[in-house]
């Protein structure tokens, strides 16, 4: 058990800041921790696009971008450098480290939620088309409210 | 440890669920009787859950015995007892209403079993994946049963909330991320274990999670200012699936919110961290102020209601927020008590929308003396909300203002009372209407000559004896129009309304847009609101009944 979690526990820890201690801080943690910079910046794409937008297609890809971003984030510390696949024989004698399986299936549970997501708002959003004939929630609200 | 009944609880209702769709196949109207024997299954387990956890305490079930650091752990304890009690009651409820005064079609049935299989989850989980995979299945079912109102509009508010409600849950998802990124772990109880031994509780990472936590549950509790997907959804879905989600679904998500705030963040988390509890009691108590005073400007009485819920949510976070002994019980009793009564107003809401077609708080001048039984009922729920004893509204309430005095926050302690003198000023204006105000001079309400077989128990020929029995407690002008008028029209009505096929649910009766009303619609809002009152007497019982898991976490 020990084998696997401490990887997936431990993957933020400084050892991939081996040698780049010269760096500057902010470009050092850049340059490793990118998939991290992007999880944030589509994180905050996705929100700013599920708020911004008022198209509710536009609405929905903004949500897919912002749960494809924490999925990115589960995928990225789960990363172990040189880590072997979690397959562990069956007679033991697992040496090494190895990726943490949790984060890959939590992702994988997590993308058939946002799946089933997915299709309920794109029902829903062709019902209102076939009803309103737009797609613009303003428009929908305008014609409602009349 | 294998104690198969928890494991049941959510297993049933989620198999049950695909039984309408396939038996649907051969027959026509398997949903509702597939339902009621699935929530006859689940009230029978809770009972025996709830009986155990009363005698024995705690006690865990683990999936696939796997050991809890990598499977997961299904655990009973007295909150999570008292929780799922009320989920099994308030689907006894709202299922019993549905007979008559629900919808006909399978897909219906369905998506209510899917719901009630994952509010089970998300009271009895001890796993923080767990819990999200289970919000989500709870927000799935109830995003297609907001949506089953069949309009435009429902439509719309299904999808503003289906937004809303995943981007709360994915923030939750987030939030387990940075605790399992700190721990590398994701059962609850190995984390409250986990954080001070490994990273402390002040570690930015450790209060990132929180943050993300509680900001994507307050979306699923509908704290202020992250409601607004609430009064919509509650206005615009069919009047069942209002009382279902009224009374379950913001409830397991204020559940969830005090789960990880005591059995993963652990009080020691505040204390180290106070400025996590102050800011989250801080939004409850503007919460509380924001809800009460929409709810007096709303003309809607189920978006009153909503904004109603808001309020009162606040005040059950605030409660988990304090952290003392009795701030919790309170926030466990009101919570539950806040379910009762939201199901048996909006049911009640219902019978008046079928009798009578009237939605807005103006439309119901007089109906107190044409629908005694059910006006009497909300009325008593009513009081109920605003804390008028006895009642299980007061006592929560009550529980929640000693602790906030105790925590020395007496701000908190005076929100509360001054929210009750809120809560009073819509109360009182809707009790007015019903009771005092002429139906003449309000344009609008229902013309006397409408209302002779829409009165309470009228129009169903099924429960005939029943009815006049109903009737005759209710008032004799009553049991008169129903004898003389009724008669003709009923039996055409009735008729009509039992042949009716799937497309039944959206088969109003032409005109009034009313349908029958049955003897058990107005009996569950009846026995709720009995309920409600009795529970006000059960403090030592609740006290008893919590005392256990009060002493672990706290």
């Amino acid at each position: 058990m020990t084998a696997l979690s401490a990887p997936g526990g431990g993957s933020l820890a400084l050892s991939a800041l081996d040698g780049v201690a010269t760096v500057p801080l902010a470009l050092s943690a850049l340059s490793t921790r990118y998939a991290y910079a992007t999880f944030a910046l589509l994180f905050a794409i996705g929100l700013y696009m599920m708020i911004a937008s008022p198209n509710l297609v536009k609405k929905v890809i903004g949500l897919n971008l912002f749960q494809s971003a924490i999925f990115l984030f589960f995928v990225s510390m789960a990363y172990v450098r040189g880590g072997a696949v979690p397959v562990i024989p069956s007679e033991g004698g697992a040496v090494g480290a190895y990726a943490s399986p949790l984060p890959q299936v939590i992702v994988l549970t997590a993308i058939v939620v946002g799946v089933s997501l997915t299709a309920v708002a794109l029902a829903l959003i062709v019902r209102l088309y076939t009803e309103y004939g737009t797609l613009n929630e303003e428009t929908i609200r305008e014609v409602m409210d009349e | 440890m294998s104690n198969p009944e928890l494991a049941l609880l959510v297993a049933v209702p989620i198999l049950a669920a695909t039984l309408p769709l396939l038996v649907g196949l051969r027959f026509d109207s398997v949903g509702w009787p597939i339902a009621t024997v699935a929530a006859l299954v689940e009230a029978g387990l809770a009972v025996f859950v709830a009986s155990r956890v009363a005698t024995e305490g705690r006690y865990v079930h683990s999936l696939g015995n796997y050991p809890r650091q990598y499977g997961i752990e299904l655990v009973a304890d007295g909150f999570s007892a008292a929780v799922v009690l009320l989920i099994a009651v308030v689907t006894l409820a709202v299922l019993g209403y549905a007979r008559r005064g629900g919808a006909r079609e399978k897909t219906y049935y369905s998506a209510f079993l899917l719901l009630c299989g994952g509010l089970m989850g998300i009271g009895l989980t001890g796993d923080v994946f767990n819990m999200f995979v289970f919000l989500e299945i709870v927000g799935l079912a109830t995003y297609a049963l907001v949506a089953a109102g069949r309009s435009g509009r429902s439509a719309l508010a299904a999808l503003k909330y289906l937004l809303v409600g995943t981007a709360g849950a994915s923030m939750y998802l987030v939030g387990i991320g940075f605790a399992f990124v700190a721990t590398g772990t994701l059962n609850m109880a190995e984390l409250s274990r986990a954080i001070p031994e490994t990273v402390g509780y002040s570690d930015p990472l450790v209060v990132a999670s929180f943050s993300f936590v509680a900001v994507g549950l307050s979306v699923k509790a509908a704290i202020f200012p992250l409601h607004t997907w609430m009064p919509d959804a509650y206005a615009e879905a069919p009047d069942t699936v209002t009382a279902y989600i009224a009374a379950l679904v913001s409830t397991l998500g204020a559940y969830a919110l005090a789960r990880i705030i005591y059995s993963v963040y652990t009080p020691a988390f505040f204390e180290a961290v106070p400025l996590a509890g102050d800011a989250l009691v801080a939004f409850a108590t503007t919460s509380i102020v924001a809800g009460s005073v929409l709810a007096v400007i709303q003309s809607d009485v189920k978006r009153m209601l909503a904004y109603s819920s808001v309020a009162q949510f606040g005040m059950i976070v605030a409660a988990f927020g304090l952290g003392t002994e009795q701030a919790l019980l309170g926030g466990a009793i009101h919570l539950v008590g806040h379910g009762l009564m939201k199901v048996g107003l909006f049911l009640g809401v219902g019978v008046i929308a079928s009798a009578y077609g009237v939605r807005t708080v103006r439309e119901y001048a007089n109906l107190g003396y044409r629908s005694p039984v059910t006006v009497a009922a909300m009325g008593i729920l009513l009081l109920g909300l605003v804390g008028i004893p006895p009642s299980v509204g007061f006592l929560g309430k009550w529980y929640i203002a000693w602790g906030a005095i105790e925590a020395g926050a007496p701000v908190v302690a005076a929100v509360v009372l001054f929210s009750t003198l809120l809560t009073l000023l819509y109360v009182a204006r809707l009790l007015e209407t019903l009771y005092f105000r002429p139906p003449d001079d309000v344009e609008g309400a229902v013309p006397a000559a409408d209302v002779r077989l829409r009165s309470d128990g009228g129009g169903d020929a099924d429960a005939g004896t029943d009815d006049v029995s109903a009737d005759a407690d209710a008032g004799t002008d009553d049991v008169s129009a129903d004898a003389d008028a009724g008669t003709d029209d009923v039996s055409a009505d009735v008729g009509a309304y039992v042949d009716v096929d799937d497309a039944g649910m959206a088969e109003i009766n032409a005109g009034t847009g009313t349908r029958p009303v049955s003897f058990g619609m107005v009996f569950v809002v009846a026995a709720i609101a009995v309920a409600a009152v009795a529970l006000g007497f059960a403090g030592p019982v609740f006290e008893g009944f919590l005392g256990p898991f009060l002493e672990a976490v706290l």
